[in-house]
């Protein structure tokens, strides 16, 4: 059937609805959503590692391959240094330029490295805005309280304090900087409801918090002339006799050369998993979302915390064909866009968790309650000319350019019409192990974003990230710089390699895996011919 | 029809499979139509390393140049956002070598007039406008230029929010001007000294600082894990 006639059913039943509350579900009940639907509980999707330091430990398949895989490097390379530095920051999104100006600006010498461009992260494409409790009725103790109730209460509690705490002197930085946040008429911070938040903390620029907050940050970059290493991806960190980290191995993706950097200390900041489409989920994250630093860091001895948890956001685009996986906001339900199923009815309270709502959706969809597009893909409505409807006409636009231009492009008005949505593969709760300072148990080893784990718990809260970019870059940087003056550049060695090589040979993996994987292998080979003999 | 039935969308595009002629960088290939340009790259085997990024619209990576079957009218677009068809015309757009001025945005004494130092060319401004048909975002970028001239900062910020730094006003500028640049400049100067400190976010960092919220913090955190999953349920 043509869209507009199946979406007829979301105008038909607006007024309805808009009468209608739903509470959220009690917490058994969510429970056994989430342990039913959720695909964090889908046991053919996982397998214990085989080694290393989260041996027996579960995850996701795609994911074990790749912590198991085998360095790009060989035991007895050339490690005679191109570049030495006090501190070097492996990747350029939110976390890598936070890490970098603070490091930059404690007065240490700092390279920053990243496989694409300067920018080119999921930092940039962050739309719902960005966690900070500075309105009056609000206190960090209670986005303390909402993230761990978030997390399913298994968030590090150090770690979260940490986070809520240096929120508001994160965004008078920001704003220091000139990044534009959007205001209220006494030119207070606006802040809007996020879901699972109990108060209003979400700070946005529009639809753009991301973009605006990156465009500035890499401006801040450049303007300070910290050297940057672009189209560099990291193959391998360094190691000395004490196993402390002492550097990086690079592969220069222009002229595919090999570049060793010796430095004081790495702070890895290499991002999310999206790309990995773990259980063939498509993905709102950008290209090089490949979770390079985690398999860096796993081959160095670093332990992983929560690895077997990802974060599938609900709204992620079904129709058109080319947007799939692309993130639709959860601002839209903030501002309360409704989901709504084939038979016209909602669902799920809106605000509830993105753990819980994708449950729901799944659910809807496995029940036969979606609604079904010729490519075999299944979603539910999210009801976005319930804004204007709501709120006055021009809300979406004015709301939500992005989203709005987006959809244009392909024909598609969503402030008159609603999108067709399902979870897409979003982000990563887990990560690699760190203290408050944002140190892995690798000495001189950080990390920080989203390849870090322990503060989100078992389930992120919107608006969480960018402020956990922002302050654990900060965190990493500081550290890192503070150490520069009294610690002696360490051996460059591969002996963690030898090591790690030694336990897969013990352990039979010859799975001849390479990783870190770089970038998705989207180009098509050519199709087999037969040839003669 | 069964209730299932009835919930299934059309989609032309994956219905019929339907091939289409398309050039690659002056180079003819045949690709299902509807796919994107970037997936087009894919499809036709070639390596992406520059010219993708986030695939999601907003980091400029992808800046294109097309042209449809046909009309002489060279557009730009995002590739990661444009569909193709048939008889298109498209080349991914190089890095541009333009100029970005280097600033201390905090210590600038007078923003206004600082522009003039930083970007000289910005006044220089024929008027042509081919920045503005440029823009994947259909930002008036030409206006946007002379309102920076003239030291209006806060509508300058206000139209470029939607810029994503692709650059492609840049090289068809006659005067030389990186129109992208020059309103990230305004922008920042705008945020930075144009617009009014947020009184509520200083005193919540005063509060955080005199140990406000200690007492609550030591009680909250005193709990045990049962008191606690009580406690965050009572937040509401």
């Amino acid at each position: 059937m043509d869209i507009h006639a199946l979406q007829q059913i979301v105008h038909q039943t607006r007024d309805a609805r808009r009468q209608q509350t739903l509470p959220k579900f009690p917490s058994e009940a969510r429970d056994q959503l989430i342990h039913t639907y959720h695909p964090d509980y889908r046991a053919s999707a996982y397998r214990p590692i085989r080694f290393g330091p989260n041996v027996n430990d579960k995850t996701v398949l795609e994911l074990a391959a790749l912590l198991e895989g085998d360095s790009l490097i060989a035991d007895h390379a050339d490690l005679t240094p191109h570049y030495t530095t006090d501190v070097l920051v492996v990747g350029g999104g939110g976390a890598g330029c936070a890490a970098a100006l603070h490091a930059h600006g404690a007065g240490a010498n700092v390279i920053l490295a990243t496989k694409l461009r300067l920018g080119d992260s999921n930092s940039v494409m962050a739309q719902g805005g960005m966690q900070i409790s500075v309105a009056p009725e609000d206190s960090p103790v209670t986005h303390f309280l909402d993230t761990l109730k978030g997390g399913h209460m298994q968030n590090d509690h150090e770690l979260l304090k940490v986070m809520v705490e240096e929120g508001p002197s994160i965004a008078k930085w920001l704003i220091g900087l000139g990044v534009l946040f959007d205001r209220q008429a006494d030119g207070n911070l606006h802040v809007k409801k996020g879901g699972g938040s109990s108060k209003p903390r979400l700070l946005t620029c529009s639809d753009y918090t991301g973009l605006e907050i990156m465009r500035v940050l890499k401006d801040e970059v450049l303007n300070q002339k910290i050297q940057i290493l672009e189209f560099c991806a990291a193959v391998e960190l360094l190691s000395d006799d004490n196993g402390h980290c002492t550097g990086a191995i690079f592969k220069d993706l222009d002229n595919h050369r090999q570049v060793v950097v010796a430095a004081k200390s790495v702070i890895l900041a290499t991002g999310g998993i999206g790309r990995l489409h773990i259980q063939g989920f498509p993905t709102s994250n950008h290209y090089g979302a490949t979770g390079d630093g985690l398999c860096l860091s796993y081959r160095m001895g670093a332990k992983l915390d929560h690895i077997d948890t990802f974060q599938y956001h609900p709204s992620g685009a079904v129709y058109p064909e080319q947007l799939i996986g692309a993130l639709v906001t959860e601002g839209i339900r903030s501002e309360g866009g409704h989901l709504v199923n084939a038979k016209g009815e909602r669902f799920v309270n809106e605000l509830d968790t993105r753990d819980v709502v994708s449950s729901s959706i799944i659910r809807e969809c496995e029940e036969g309650r979606g609604i079904r597009t010729m490519s075999g893909r299944v979603g539910v409505w999210l009801d976005t000319p319930l804004l204007d409807a709501e709120h006055g006409p021009g809300t979406v636009e004015k709301h939500f350019p992005a989203m709005m231009m987006q959809f244009e492009r392909f024909g598609i008005d969503i402030s008159k019409d609603p999108v067709l949505i399902y979870p897409t593969l979003h982000y990563q709760n887990g990560g690699v192990k760190i203290d408050t300072n944002s140190e892995t148990n690798v000495k001189n080893l950080f990390v920080a974003g989203e390849a870090s784990g322990g503060l989100h718990g078992r389930n992120r809260l919107m608006g969480n990230s960018l402020l956990d970019l922002m302050v654990f870059g900060k965190r990493s940087g500081m550290t890192a710089a503070s150490r520069a003056a009294s610690l002696q550049q360490g051996k460059l060695t591969v002996n963690h390699l030898q090591r790690f090589r030694a336990d897969a040979r013990k352990h039979g993996n010859s799975s001849g895996v390479i990783s870190p994987m770089i970038l998705p292998a989207y180009t098509r080979k050519e199709p087999e011919r037969t040839t003669n003999g | 029809m069964t209730q299932e039935d009835a919930n299934v969308i059309d989609q032309p595009e994956v219905l019929r499979h339907k091939m289409v002629s398309i050039e690659i960088s002056g180079k003819k290939y045949e690709v299902p139509e509807g796919i994107t340009v970037i997936k087009a790259l894919w499809y036709t085997g070639q390596e992406v390393v520059r010219g993708a990024g986030c695939l999601g619209g907003f980091c400029g990576a992808c800046a294109t140049y097309y042209r449809t079957k046909d009309d002489p009218k060279v557009r730009t677009c995002l590739a990661c956002q444009m569909a193709v068809e048939d008889g298109m015309s498209f080349t991914i757009m190089p890095p541009f070598p333009a100029r970005k001025a280097l600033y201390d945005i905090q210590t600038l004494k007078d923003p206004k007039q600082e522009l003039f130092n930083l970007y000289p060319e910005a006044p220089l401004c024929r008027n042509c406008n081919a920045c503005t048909e440029a823009c994947p975002q259909k930002i008036d970028v030409r206006e946007g230029v002379w309102k920076a001239v003239f030291g209006d900062f806060k509508s300058v910020s206000e139209m470029f929010m939607d810029c994503v730094m692709c650059g492609m006003c840049t090289p068809v500028c006659i005067a030389d001007i990186a129109p992208n640049l020059v309103a990230l400049y305004v922008s920042r100067a705008q945020g930075a000294h144009f617009t009014e400190k947020p009184q509520g976010l200083e005193t919540r960092i005063k509060e955080i600082q005199d140990g406000r919220f200690k007492e609550e913090w030591n009680r909250v955190l005193a709990m045990n894990e049962k008191e606690l999953a009580d406690h965050c349920a009572t937040v509401t």
